[in-house]
């Protein structure tokens, strides 16, 4: 038997798994490196201020985004101010008053269905029900609909983690006050849990610029600029991706790779406020 | 001191009105994801089951010829059946050891630094849209396949070129969009499994590596378990980012074979479908959801079965 | 004979200087508790000598620590194989998720003991010699969180014994037990002192008292005392020991 404590024992299969860990770990980095580094070296060099000031027309021979990216704008806020009074207010209702476990059990279980189904399952009922049953056609508002469904789940799941982690102590504080609980919502609990909330409300945000097949049937691909402000939710309008889908569609990859470019960016730029934001979050907590 | 004129019975009627209108509202946001998640299942089925009827049952999920806008057209989905099930299997297959390997070393091996820098590009990696994947898919992996198809069918009479547009393309594009959900989720399960059982296993004299593959990994089955099939569902929901690489007509899901899968087949052709075509496009929107919610189920089994192994 | 020898040993968790110095003997085939107020490194010191404090962030370690003459802190030792020699039983009972037999055949696997036969013998001498076989002989595949937790730390220290230790350390494995419990776990001991060298730390100073040939007291990271233990409890040399074991601070 080896008595030494000295003896190194050789260890093959160690050393084979280390070897594959650190490979693995090196491919999921480099696919972002090689993805982000094409985007940026194919897109860059056609990148113009113009095209994103511009609209698209023969007549006078231009090419621009513009109207996607208003069409984009449209859909986000469009989808938040939907999605966030029910998410957040669903998120309160299953924190702070449901009692009945049963129930809580259906919702967090249809909740995570739908955050499991697929983007082209809400585009189909999206046109049906919305496009079709609601007589909305295709346009922003059917394309707002949708996608309102769709996030429903990232925003209500963060609402309610950040609501889980409001202290017990604020809430008693506030009701052995005299405060009614609705009241104790309001000024107590949504202020604490707001960062938490308004991660969820960037992530979903994320997904909404992201978003194409649920779109695609839902809010279509008209590239036009609004004529009025409210008249143009009831029109047809294609968002960044779409516009990129339609570009790639036609072989045209200069433009669909500025698009591209322009996608990445806006993904980078929520990425680095939900960062930001929740590293408020905690030095909020420590302090 | 004069005695308060605030009564702890005034006011109240006021207060408990707002108090219960509150609280109904709030339970009618919670209750939208249910109606949402009915209202969904129901069109889903009120829309793709006449078809079903109308073509037969084993004419379209067994018929091999798709060929919707013949004189005489044929609804056969097997073969598009059979590539979404095939194309995810591989898709998994390639991306679980590298997301696992990978979540590991995050929760295990990584420095604090290695470990921000990765989390970060995992993050990114994951809000990258689908279309993007899809454009990335066309212009860097179908030319590499097509070189690769060059090579191998140099000498085929009758292999039938794809230009690189074909199912391992797809399979890759899979894999790489599905590496954030597994990455992300096993990472989660690895980092709550309790301390002491490494400890324990350190100091019984087993090497990290041992204690990690011995103890850490099967503690933390539940999870990874949930990781992978939430990438299940991720891979096979997927439409956009495959449907220009796969190349996209019906075909025997063969490695160069230029293939649809249930995602693409409804996306190709549902702006122009009309009658019988689009009431099979919704039917092939239902076996896709019919294949989510057994998923979800699979899922929430597993999920149940860890807690009560607690 | 001295097992293990620790000389002039420095730890620093960070710029804190957690173990001051600290020079002692431990001897074979005998029990040596560690004792002191909480914080005051005798934890620390015990996860020295099998190297567990590698795992710490930021940890510094000078001095020596001999065990059969062999410096564990040279840097050609494999601390695998010094942690096969020097055992660990920790403070919370912390059996693996997977069943009784599991757990005891944990270490020899690892070890490279593949044949169930071999196996077999090993789990059930351990689980003998951990005084558990009695108790779980028929459900030796059933998993062992349903043990109790006075089980757990029993079957913890069988899990230990399978690997075929020379010392073993144990890092307050009463604290979290009931008084029975405790008892058998101080029987345990005492019978298997005679094959064993063990290292015990603790903050009951009657357990000590009760069961370890020699006591060390520890007070901010500093060795204060060491002797046997009767000497220590009768006649402590130190007025700091003194006042720690008569309970006036601690």
């Amino acid at each position: 038997m080896n008595n030494s404590i000295y003896e190194k024992k050789s260890r093959v299969i160690d050393n084979v798994v280390h070897v594959l860990i650190q490979l693995s770990t090196f491919i999921s980095v480099s696919l972002l490196v090689v993805i982000i580094g094409y985007i940026c070296y194919r897109g860059i060099p056609h990148f113009s201020f113009d095209y994103l000031i511009q609209t698209t027309s023969i007549l006078k021979n231009t090419v621009g985004i513009l109207p996607n990216i208003i069409n984009t704008i449209y859909i986000i806020v469009v989808t938040l101010v939907i999605a966030c009074p029910i998410g957040i207010g669903g998120a309160i209702y299953l924190n702070e008053y449901a009692t009945n476990k049963k129930f809580v059990n259906i919702i967090s279980f249809t909740t995570e269905v739908l955050a499991g189904i697929p983007s082209i399952i809400y585009g189909l009922f999206g046109m049906l029900f919305f496009g079709g049953v609601l007589k909305l056609e295709y346009s922003i508002l059917t394309g707002s609909l949708t996608l309102a469904i769709m996030i429903l789940p990232i925003i209500s799941r963060n609402a309610q983690v950040a609501l889980q982690a409001v202290p017990k102590s604020y809430r008693e504080a506030a009701l052995g006050m005299g405060s009614t609980k609705w009241y104790m919502i309001r000024s107590v609990l949504l202020p604490s849990a707001i960062p938490g909330i308004l991660t969820g409300v960037i992530l979903a945000m994320g997904r909404i610029v992201a978003e194409s097949a649920a779109l695609l049937f839902t809010a279509g691909s008209l590239s036009v600029l609004p004529k009025s402000l409210f008249g143009h939710l009831f029109s047809s309008g294609g968002t960044l991706t779409i516009q990129l889908y339609l570009e790639m569609a036609k072989a045209h990859y200069e433009q669909a790779f500025v698009i591209a470019f322009i996608l990445i960016l806006i993904i980078l730029l929520l990425n680095f406020i939900a960062k930001w934001i929740s590293n408020q979050f905690d030095v909020n907590k420590r302090g | 001191m004069e005695r308060s004129m605030l009564s702890i019975l005034a006011h109240h009627k006021s207060k408990s009105t707002v108090e219960k209108a509150a609280a109904i509202i709030l339970k009618g946001c919670a209750i939208v994801s249910i109606i949402a998640v009915l209202s969904i299942t129901a069109y889903m089925f009120i829309s793709g089951t006449p078809a079903l009827f109308k073509v037969g049952l084993t004419d379209i999920l067994f018929g091999q010829v798709w060929a919707p806008t013949a004189t005489h057209p044929e609804y056969g989905i097997l073969y598009i059946i059979l590539t979404s099930i095939l194309g995810v299997f591989l898709a998994i297959g390639i991306a679980v050891p590298i997301g696992l390997l990978t979540a590991i070393n995050l929760s295990e091996i990584a420095s604090k630094r290695v470990r921000k820098v990765v989390k970060s590009a995992i993050e990114l990696l994951a809000g990258i849209p689908s279309v993007v994947y899809g454009l990335l898919g066309i212009l860097i992996i179908n030319p590499l396949m097509y070189q690769l198809e060059l090579f191998i069918f140099k000498d085929s009479l009758t292999h039938q070129f794809t230009g690189g547009s074909n199912l391992i393309s797809a399979i890759l594009v899979l894999a790489i969009m599905i590496l954030p959900t597994l990455i992300n989720i096993s990472e989660t399960a690895l980092k709550t499994v309790p301390d002491d059982y490494r400890k324990s296993s350190l100091a019984l004299g087993a090497s990290q590596i041992q204690t990690i593959f011995k103890v850490v990994l099967p503690a933390a089955k539940n999870g990874i378990m949930s990781a992978i099939v939430l990438g299940v569902g991720r891979a096979i929901g997927e439409a956009m980012a495959i449907l220009l690489v796969a190349g996209n007509s019906v075909n025997i899901p063969l490695p160069f074979h230029s293939v649809r899968f249930l995602t693409t087949a409804i996306v190709t052709e549902m702006s122009y479908a009309s009658g019988l075509h689009r009431e099979v496009l919704f039917t092939i929107g239902l076996i896709l959801f019919i294949f989510i919610i057994c998923i979800n189920l699979v899922l929430t089994y597993i999920l149940t079965r860890g807690d009560q192994h607690e | 004979m001295a097992k293990i020898q620790a000389r002039n040993l420095n730890l620093y968790y960070g710029e804190k200087h957690a173990l001051k110095d600290v020079s002692l003997d431990i001897m074979e085939n005998k029990i040596t508790a560690f004792i002191g107020p909480s914080g005051c490194g005798k934890s620390t010191f015990l996860k020295t000598l099998n190297r567990m404090n590698d795992y710490v962030n930021n940890v510094k370690i000078e001095g020596e620590i001999l065990l059969d003459d062999e410096n564990i802190y040279d840097s050609r030792v494999d601390t695998t194989i010094l942690r096969k020699k020097v055992g660990m039983v920790f403070q919370q009972p912390n059996p693996f998720p997977m069943s009784i037999y599991d757990n005891v055949a944990y270490g020899p696997r690892i070890h490279g003991i593949k044949n169930k036969k071999e196996l077999d013998v090993i789990v059930e001498k351990s689980l003998k010699a951990a005084a558990l076989y009695d108790e779980v002989a028929d459900r030796l595949h059933s998993s062992a969180l349903g043990l109790s937790g006075g089980q757990q730390q029993r079957l913890c220290i069988a899990r230990c014994l399978a690997v075929e230790p020379e010392v073993i350390l144990l890092d307050e494995p009463t604290s979290a037990l009931d008084p029975i419990s405790t008892l058998k776990i101080e029987e345990l001991l005492m019978e298997l002192k005679n094959k064993y060298t063990i290292a015990i730390v603790t903050h009951n100073m009657q357990q000590a008292s009760r069961i370890a040939d020699y006591t060390a007291f520890f007070l901010v990271g500093e060795m204060v005392e060491y002797g046997k233990t009767k000497d220590i409890f009768s006649l402590p040399q130190d007025k700091r020991t003194e006042d720690y074991i008569t309970g006036r601070f601690g």
